[in-house]
């Protein structure tokens, strides 16, 4: 623990292994985006992105590096922080370690939106729309049903897996009128993938991000961490606590609503990288900012290999996310096993 | 006698379930005072209220003569401190690091750590010797040394006025005297209100200023321990035919529960 004190009566504490953390997230997300900016069928090195960067590059440069390759990268990174970072707040909401939004019924809530257009037929950009409003509208009703003088966390996870598997049949009913065509994109959609994400996509979660994210992480995330002790200690402590989870929750859900929205229920990363946070960290607490730039980091380099593991053939980034996150928890169990912890 | 913390004319329920009608309770600034009661006589739920986590659906919670629910919640905090019964220990915490979770109320976004917070947390620890444990993490501690730790943490908090719910449940004799000691120390040497919810009525007996006896949701009695537990009102609130002795110890009043009347073996009435 560091503290740093300044004359006027400012006091700062740092957790010097977390910041270890958050920093090593944030420059190997700069360094692996780089090296996917420069990577593609027109291959560029690190120095050449970064001269188009500073806006010193060749027209054809300037125009794959700006229009194609870096909204793709910016949405990895919006989405891959906005998941984790609601994963966080969500898992330290419910006190369980599985809390993330798909076990909550917010993606599967986000999905149903998304079908619907596909099945009615609509732009990508109405489909973006209808999923981020119904994921939201999932959420308050998942609230709304979980409500009993206040909201429990066992009470919102069983309300969410209810809503949940209501949706997820739902959804499959929707697949099933869906044209056969419209059906394959859905399904596309449904994995999670960044394929052809333009600034429309990357944008309102940036812009969600930069609005939420202050707000949760400075304004919430020490009462948040007190909450974590249970409801009435953090009453004691002067958290209004009913007040607090309501617009924390709603704070999640707009991100997970708006990250779905631009690339699809991405899988596992809202469970995996507040876990593999914590780890790190070896910080008690939410783990919040450590959260969501490992989150970033985690979904851009699934994103390069989804890109480059198969020559030829681009996998669903949500294919990669399913495929490290399920790992890492089998891991997981393992090692906690042998650790005796499990 | 001056009471910051009073209850006025409140009802308290939960959900269709009404504990309490018309109850008003006032809590004398400085004393040690126990609340007393059997099983779901609502004593409990009396200090959910007093602590603001149950809101009364009719009447009030007064601290310093303004109704607690439409204060900020971090004022009253600064004044009015909870031990809950049961608190989550999070995964991985240390003792010194639970501790200064305390200071929440006196902390802000650029004042996260002050010398004072430090100085705090340093004589909570003290106070409640858990100096050496510092560093251990909470999940390793036994059930006595956790228990003065959550009191460290709301020592921290340094707040006038003190509640605690069932301080000693889970704990076995030693260390419920342990506590209990402990509050009786924090009460004379420090000068705070404390206001606990006990079973045991022989520790309210000897560690309390001011009883306040329940039944049915209702106060039956308020006073100092020595007017208080009578055999006649021990029989009135808990349906127990006993004696009531003075304590060898402290003088104060030690109850002793009637014998049971034996049946001689082999013979039916």
């Amino acid at each position: 623990m560091i503290v740093l004190r300044t004359p006027g009566d400012i006091s700062l504490r740092l957790h010097p292994r977390a910041l270890a953390v958050g920093l090593t997230c944030a420059l190997l997300t700069l360094a692996v985006g780089v090296l996917a900016l420069g990577s593609g069928d027109y291959p560029m090195s690190a120095a050449d992105v970064l001269r188009t960067l500073a806006g010193d590059g060749t027209p054809a440069e300037e125009f794959i590096v700006h229009e194609l390759r870096l909204p793709r990268l910016a949405t990895a990174i919006a989405v891959g922080a906005a998941l984790a970072l609601a994963g966080a707040v969500f898992q330290t909401l419910v006190r369980n370690p599985l809390g993330s939004p798909d076990l909550l019924g917010f993606t599967q809530g986000a999905a149903t939106g998304a079908l619907v257009v596909v099945v009615v037929g609509g732009t990508s950009t109405m489909l973006s729309g209808a999923a981020a409003v119904s994921g939201f509208a999932t959420g308050l009703l998942v609230y709304v049903i979980a409500w009993r003088r206040g909201v429990h966390g066992y009470r919102l996870v069983l309300a969410g897996i209810g809503v949940a598997a209501i949706l997820t049949g739902i959804n499959g009913w929707l697949l099933t009128r869906a044209p056969l065509m419209d059906a394959a994109r859905a399904v596309l959609w449904l994995t999670g993938s960044l394929d052809g994400r333009g600034w429309i996509h990357a944008l309102p979660v940036l812009i969600a991000l930069a609005l939420l994210g202050p707000v949760v992480l400075a304004g919430a995330g020490p009462a948040l961490r007190l909450m974590e002790m249970g409801d009435d200690s953090a009453n004691a402590l002067g958290v209004p606590v009913e007040r607090l989870r309501l617009a924390l929750l709603g704070a999640a859900v707009l991100l997970v609503s708006l990250a779905s929205a631009a690339a699809g229920p991405v899988n596992f990363v809202a469970l995996t990288a507040p876990h593999l946070a914590r780890r790190l960290t070896r910080a008690p607490g939410p783990n919040l900012l450590p959260s969501a730039l490992l989150g970033a980091l985690l979904l851009v380099v699934a994103d390069e290999i989804a890109q480059r593991a198969v020559p030829g053939h681009q996998l669903p980034v949500g294919v990669v996310t399913g495929l490290i996150g399920g790992g890492y928890l089998i891991w997981l169990l393992a090692a906690e096993r042998r650790a005796g912890r499990l | 006698m001056r009471s910051r913390l009073r209850g006025s004319a409140m009802t308290l329920a939960y959900e269709r379930r009404t504990i309490s009608r018309e109850l008003t309770v006032e809590i004398p600034d400085r004393s040690f005072t126990v609340v007393i009661g059997p099983n779901a006589c609502g004593k409990s739920t009396l200090l959910r209220a007093l602590s603001r986590l149950l809101q009364p659906s009719t009447g009030a919670v007064l601290l310093d003569g303004a109704d607690i629910h439409r204060r900020p919640a971090r004022e009253i905090a600064k004044t009015l401190g909870l031990l809950p019964q049961s608190s989550i220990a999070p995964d991985g915490i240390g003792v010194a690091e639970l501790v200064s979770r305390g200071r929440y109320p006196h902390q802000g976004l650029l004042r996260q750590w002050s010398r004072e917070d430090e100085a705090v947390v340093a004589e909570s620890m003290a106070a409640t010797g858990v100096t050496d444990l510092a560093d251990r993490p909470v999940a390793e501690l036994s059930g006595g040394q956790r228990q003065r730790v959550w009191l460290a943490m709301a020592l921290a908090q340094q707040t006038p006025l003190l509640l605690l719910d069932e301080p000693t449940t889970y704990l076995d004799i030693a260390h419920q005297i342990e506590i209990m000691d402990l509050c009786a120390r924090l009460h004379e040497e420090e000068g705070r209100t404390l206001v606990a919810v006990l079973h045991d009525l022989n520790q309210a007996a000897r560690y309390a200023t001011h009883l306040i006896a329940m039944r049915d949701g209702q106060v039956v009695a308020t006073g100092p321990p020595q007017t208080v537990v009578t055999a006649a009102l021990v029989e009135e609130v808990f349906g127990l035919p006993c004696r009531v002795i003075d304590d060898p110890e402290t003088g104060t009043p030690l109850v002793v529960p009637a014998a049971r009347r034996r049946t001689p073996i082999g013979v039916t009435t």
